[in-house]
């Protein structure tokens, strides 16, 4: 994990690396402060002379500003560093994604993506910063306090090596028992949110069959979880303060008796032994020392909750794309040709059926194919094959006469048009959604396609016409009028092979067959393949398949199918009778 | 026609501003007050933390002038001394040690209670929170995005338990060290402590100030956070699309530009926040040396020291307190203006929470409840504890006292009907409907033509501006709310499934339904097929709203849930819409079965859905401009021909 994460530090590197340089060297001067304000009061007030306290007070104040110049360098560095690692980050977790393929996007959602790339990516952030700081800082101040104490009172400092371990290991034990806690705490946190968001969304389901009652009791049994386990979990860490206190009281009143008697038996004379001033600087190497104690305990636990974030962000990072480039990398698609060579796929190699199940198909360049069948039946997994944004658990997929894997992946997509069934425009005018499919294309050619598409005529009734502006996910337009331009922004590519996955469904019968006829038309060699539950968006294709359970069960035009095919004559009477009927 | 979600909310009359629009440090007493009377049951705890408290402050407060005590009483008098008498030194060791012993454990106290209370409170509001929300009517969901409603229970009630288990204690703690501190000052010396004072306002300014532009920053990097969350989610949901048209550079370079604007902004506003450590510990330093200078020159000079008590010579133990206290006391200021952000963000997001508390809830005057019945001897309704699967309206009168019982038929009648989201303006006009028990009724129109609109008014989700609408003969206003609905079924396009087992998501609307009558209700629904195919049949746990299953199969479940409730009035809002036709045509026997003896209302897209209904309504823009059977639709060659002949499309 932390491999794949130094990876990102990049230009991060150098203030990462300036700054534990700048916070020791705050630390190293915070820490001989201490042993000038003895001497200050040593030499200066004890004696009742003002030059030793100007001289000191003068010494100190250059310290003091030392340590501002570097602790505020450390931040301003410590800031930069993190802030830059977050953006490589980011970026290299886009960038990531970007390379995908379907079966990756699969398995994350897209809102598990979104905070990984946000919250998570901070929370990491945080914890960068912290691991430049304070985790230099700490430690360093612990050692010079010590090494500081101990130059000015060998025997005295010894009772820090009795305390210390003491902390140590209560906080320790402390985090240890509070950890599996907040842990547990946070799942039932997950547990809270998702009744509360089944609620909002299905609150209308709820109020129906009147199951408020019902609702909010299983909503009182998570918050009561949470409750208690949160209340046992502060309650453990409500021993850290305690226990800081009791070491610093403990040291406070060992240093006393040890140190008054050792004052006494030096005379309070400098050189002799402790003085009142070695003394002063004791009390705050004690602070000194153990703070940084309790600090380091924090960072431990600080960093333990953000791995959970971590790991999140590395689990995307390290996805790694099942579909790359094929070794030929062939730019150049012949022509509009498929051929399906028993071939079998299944989305989860565990998975116990085939969604594609020994699929023979041959599809000659520039015809039209229609594919119908039920809820279920692989349509969309069987066209997903030819853009290559699945790969086939077994057999091939042959296009232009060459198998798919061998292509670049670029080039072969972008002469496999594929108009998704869930599909999505994007925030942006009409042009700049269509030129997606080809981003130099001229306005012409840009309304060209619209007109094939049937998309020309509501795009003119709007008032800024091709300049409309569609909001994210294309919600002030309707599903028709999407659906049409989602097919003009797809023949923009000049594709060879036209794939429409359910494409309009939401088109009137009218339209749709005006679409169909401009395409026999317009692209007559482009190869063209319809999936539609609309019998009539199919009945004139040069050759309709039949898919039920992930099998061809029949293929042929629509005579034939219908003489020959009983499935096929079911959805084709059950869809036209009453029509026929009417008319 | 899968992916159409037709967009049924009204228009937000009073949505919540958009986040970034807070304001902050806005400390309204009421908000204050009724926060306080959460933590009112908690009272007597909350007398023992603060008497905690003040006990650990003591301590602490203790610890820095006993350094004074020690040198000046113990130490100094001693040194010279040929045989030194510890004894002193020791008993005030011991009287030290009793306090810090027992400043340690009220601390250890305090946490540990302030936990049980913070947590309670929260827990408190919490369920307060979800009940209400419950209770709240249809209208409040449609004018607040789900997102504003899930952030009170987790953003706004985090920010709370933030500023209650830790906040408060802090500013407590801190505000009574500030004072004992201030008191232990003066009490030594009124010259250093004015010192200080001056000082103190220094550092307050310099805090402000860049606590300020941190601020300023701190805003801008939630803008640009804000700004990438928006484009992050508009790119990752089209990312499939990104990839069939090989987008990926463009769209990494797009993110490119975000990404460095955001990281500059983070990058200032942490590094203003980072430098505000180093500049207070400096100036903590500044004020350690101006007041060992000043308090040497009172000493060396023996100028009169003017303490609380008493005026002589600032003695040396005085000053070594004196500086040790200015350390504890510049300490509590840092972290009091550290809490002061986040109680002011608890306070807004107690504000929010509180707003939603006091959203009014569904209004139901309704009296007329749905009992059980059985037929007594001579035919007549009688009211019974055991379910008969016989339902009667019971219905009291308060003119006389008498009660009278109604069979439960499903006979619905909508009387010149109108009804607006908002009174200015009326979305239905005249709407007369009769069902009859059994009949099956279809509403067809385009998106917005009010189909939906109307089942919300049988349901009473709205309750209609003007006209009638009866339900077996009783005006639905009278018949309590719970009690109407538990006699309404509906399937919805948009199917919510429930976490939980599928048996569980099957019981949803009759939690007493045995398994035998879940599994017979899924196999009408077509739905058994399916579920037994998944892992663990009827015991796989859904999760995420069933996100494991196809919107099909979902609707499927949903059918099914509806028929195991077995109400007599069923809703069917474009239930098959994600159903192909083909499969759609294998329910239909189902369906049918289920709608068979019961008064059918149904929407749909698919125009080969509604054929055999009874009578169609064919809406426009909130009238009804046709309706008749489809023959009688067919023959008047109207809307409905058009229609049904694909001139015309529906969206």
């Amino acid at each position: 994990m932390i491999k794949t994460l130094v990876k990102c530090i990049r230009d991060a590197t150098f203030p990462a690396i300036l700054t534990p340089v700048f916070v020791l060297a705050e630390s190293l001067i915070e820490v001989s402060i201490p042993s000038v304000m003895a001497n200050l009061i040593d030499e200066g007030i004890t004696v009742g002379d003002m030059n030793s306290v100007i001289k000191y007070g003068i010494i100190l104040i250059i310290q003091t500003l030392g340590a501002l110049f570097f602790g505020a360098t450390a931040g301003y560095t410590a800031s930069r560093a993190s802030s830059r690692f977050a953006r490589n980050l980011r970026a290299d977790m886009y960038a990531h994604i970007q390379e995908y393929s379907f079966s990756n996007i699969d398995k994350f959602s897209p809102a598990s993506l979104v905070t990984r790339l946000t919250t998570d990516v901070q929370r990491v952030q945080m914890s960068f910063q912290m691991i430049t700081r304070i985790v230099f800082r700490a430690p360093a101040m612990l050692i010079f306090a010590f090494v500081f104490a101990f130059r000015t009172d060998h025997q005295l400092s010894l009772i820090f090596v009795c305390v210390i371990p003491f902390l140590a290991v209560v906080l320790a034990l402390i985090i240890k028992t509070a950890f599996p806690i907040f842990n547990k705490t946070f799942v039932a946190y997950d547990d809270l949110n998702e009744v509360v968001e089944e609620n909002v969304h299905g609150i209308r389901v709820v109020k129906n069959f009147v199951q408020e009652k019902s609702e909010i009791n299983k909503f009182r049994k998570v918050s009561e979880r949470i409750f208690s386990l949160f209340t046992k979990a502060e309650k453990t860490v409500a021993y850290n303060a305690p226990a800081m206190q009791v070491s610093v009281y403990a040291c406070i009143i060992a240093i006393s008796w040890l140190g008054a008697q050792a004052i006494i038996a030096s005379g309070n004379v400098e050189g002799m032994g402790l003085t009142t001033g070695g003394l002063m600087s004791l009390f705050t190497y004690t602070m000194q020392i153990l703070m940084s104690l309790m600090m380091l305990s924090m960072i431990f636990v600080m960093l333990t909750m953000s791995k959970a974030s971590a790991d999140r962000v590395v689990e995307v990072l390290n996805e790694k794309s099942d579909i790359n480039d094929g070794e030929r990398n062939l730019t150049e698609v012949k022509d509009g040709s498929i051929e399906f060579k028993n071939v079998s796929f299944k989305y989860f190699k565990t998975a116990e059926s085939n969604a594609l199940d020994h699929i023979d198909l041959k599809i000659n360049s520039g015809e039209t194919i229609g594919i119908i069948g039920g809820t279920g039946s692989s349509k969309s997994t069987l066209v997903s094959m030819i853009p290559r944004l699945y790969d086939t658990s077994e057999g091939e997929v042959l296009v232009g006469g060459e198998n798919v894997r061998d292509y670049n992946i670029e080039a072969l997509r972008n002469n496999v048009a594929m108009v998704l069934q869930k599909n999505v425009l994007f925030s942006g005018t009409i042009y700049e959604n269509i030129r997606w499919g080809d981003e130099n294309a001229s306005d012409e050619e840009v309304q060209k396609v619209c007109r094939l598409a049937c998309a020309d005529d509501f795009i003119q009734s709007f008032p800024d016409k091709y300049d409309t502006y569609i909001e994210q996910g294309g919600t002030n337009v309707s599903g028709g009028q999407k659906q049409r331009l989602c097919i003009a922004r797809a023949l923009l590519k000049k594709p060879k092979i036209l794939i429409l996955d359910d494409s309009t469904s939401a088109v009137d019968t009218k339209t749709d067959a005006m679409i169909r006829k401009a395409f026999r038309d317009e692209i007559p060699n482009t190869t063209k393949i319809i999936i539609a539950q609309r019998v009539s968006s199919v009945c004139d294709a040069d050759k309709i398949i039949i898919l039920d359970n992930g099998k061809i069960v029949d293929f042929g035009n629509h005579d034939e199918l219908y003489a020959n095919s009983e499935i096929y004559r079911e959805i084709y009477d059950s869809q036209t009778k009453g029509a026929e009927e009417d008319e | 026609m899968s992916d159409i979600k037709e967009n049924k909310q009204p228009p937000r009359v009073n949505g919540r501003p958009p986040k970034g629009a807070r304001v902050p440090m806005k400390f309204d007493k009421k908000t204050i007050k009724r926060m306080l009377s959460y933590m009112k049951p908690f009272l007597p705890q909350l007398i023992l933390v603060f008497v905690c408290i003040l006990v650990t402050v003591v301590a602490s407060v203790s610890s820095s002038l006993f350094l004074g005590t020690l040198i000046d009483d113990y130490i100094m008098p001693l040194v010279g001394a040929d045989n030194p008498d510890y004894g002193g030194l020791l008993g005030a060791l011991c009287g030290m040690g009793a306090l810090f012993a027992a400043g340690a454990l009220s601390a250890l106290f305090y946490s540990r209670i302030m936990a049980a209370v913070s947590q309670g409170v929260l827990k408190k509001i919490r369920d307060e929170m979800f009940s209400h929300m419950q209770s709240l009517p249809i209208n409040y969901f449609d004018t607040h995005t789900h997102g504003d409603i899930m952030s009170f229970y987790t953003n706004d009630a985090d920010a709370m338990q933030q500023m209650l288990s830790q906040s408060i204690p802090q500013v407590i703690n801190s505000g009574i060290t500030i004072i004992a501190v201030f008191c232990s000052m003066l009490s030594l010396s009124v010259w250093l402590t004015l010192t200080v004072v001056v000082f103190l306002a220094l550092i307050l300014f310099i805090t402000a100030k860049i606590a300020g532009k941190s601020g300023k920053y701190f805003m801008a990097q939630q803008h640009s956070t804000a700004d990438m969350n928006g484009y992050i989610e508009e790119m990752i949901n089209g990312q499939r699309v990104v990839k069939m048209f090989c987008r990926e550079e463009n769209a990494k370079a797009d993110f490119g530009v975000k990404n460095v604007d955001l990281c500059e902004n983070t990058c200032k506003a942490n590094a203003y926040a980072n430098i505000l450590m180093p500049i207070n510990n400096c100036l903590g330093y500044f004020l350690y040396v101006i007041l060992a200078i000043i308090g040497g020159t009172l000493a060396i000079n023996e100028i009169p020291n003017v303490a609380c008590f008493a005026v002589n010579v600032l003695s040396l133990g005085s000053i070594a307190s004196f500086l040790q206290l200015s350390r504890s006391f510049t300490g509590p200021i840092g972290q009091v203006s550290q809490q002061l952000n986040s109680v002011a963000m608890a306070m807004a997001g107690a504000e929010r929470i509180f707003s939603l508390l006091d959203e009014q809830s569904e209004v139901d005057n309704g009296y007329v409840t749905l009992v059980n019945a059985k037929r007594g001897a001579d035919g007549e309704l009688v009211e019974t504890e055991e379910r008969t699967g016989l339902w009667a309206w019971k219905h009291p009168h308060s003119a006389d006292g008498s009660v009278t019982y109604t069979e439960l038929m499903g006979n619905v009648v909508l009387d010149d009907v109108d009804f607006g989201y908002v009174p200015e303006k009326i979305v239905l006009h005249n709407i007369d409907i009769y069902a009859e028990p059994g009949q099956k009724v279809a509403f067809v129109g385009a998106t917005g033509a009010g189909k939906t609109t109307i089942t919300n008014l049988i349901n009473r989700f709205y309750d209609i501006a003007d006209g009638k609408i009866r339900y077996d003969g009783i005006n639905i206003n009278k018949i309590k709310k719970d009690d109407l609905r538990r006699s309404l079924g509906v399937v919805l396009q948009d199917v919510n499934l429930f976490t939980g087992t599928v048996m569980d998501n099957l019981r949803f609307g009759k939690p007493d339904a045995t398994d035998e009558e879940c599994i017979a209700a899924a196999k009408l629904a077509n739905a058994d097929g399916f579920i037994r195919m998944l892992p663990e049949g009827y015991n796989t746990v859904l999760t995420g709203g069933g996100s494991g299953l196809s919107q099909g199969q979902r609707q499927l479940i949903s059918i099914a849930r509806a028929a195991v409730a077995d109400p007599p009035v069923m809703i069917l809002d474009e239930a098959t819409s994600s159903i192909d036709t083909r499969t759609e045509a294998i329910v239909q026997a189902g369906m049918d079965a289920l709608m068979k003896g019961r008064t059918v209302f149904v929407i749909a897209h698919r125009l080969s859905t509604v054929k055999n209904s009874d009578v169609i309504m064919v809406l426009e823009q909130g009238r009804i401009i046709e309706r008749g059977s489809h023959e009688k639709l067919i023959a008047e060659k109207g809307q409905y021909y058009r229609l049904y002949t694909g001139a015309f499309e529906l969206e």
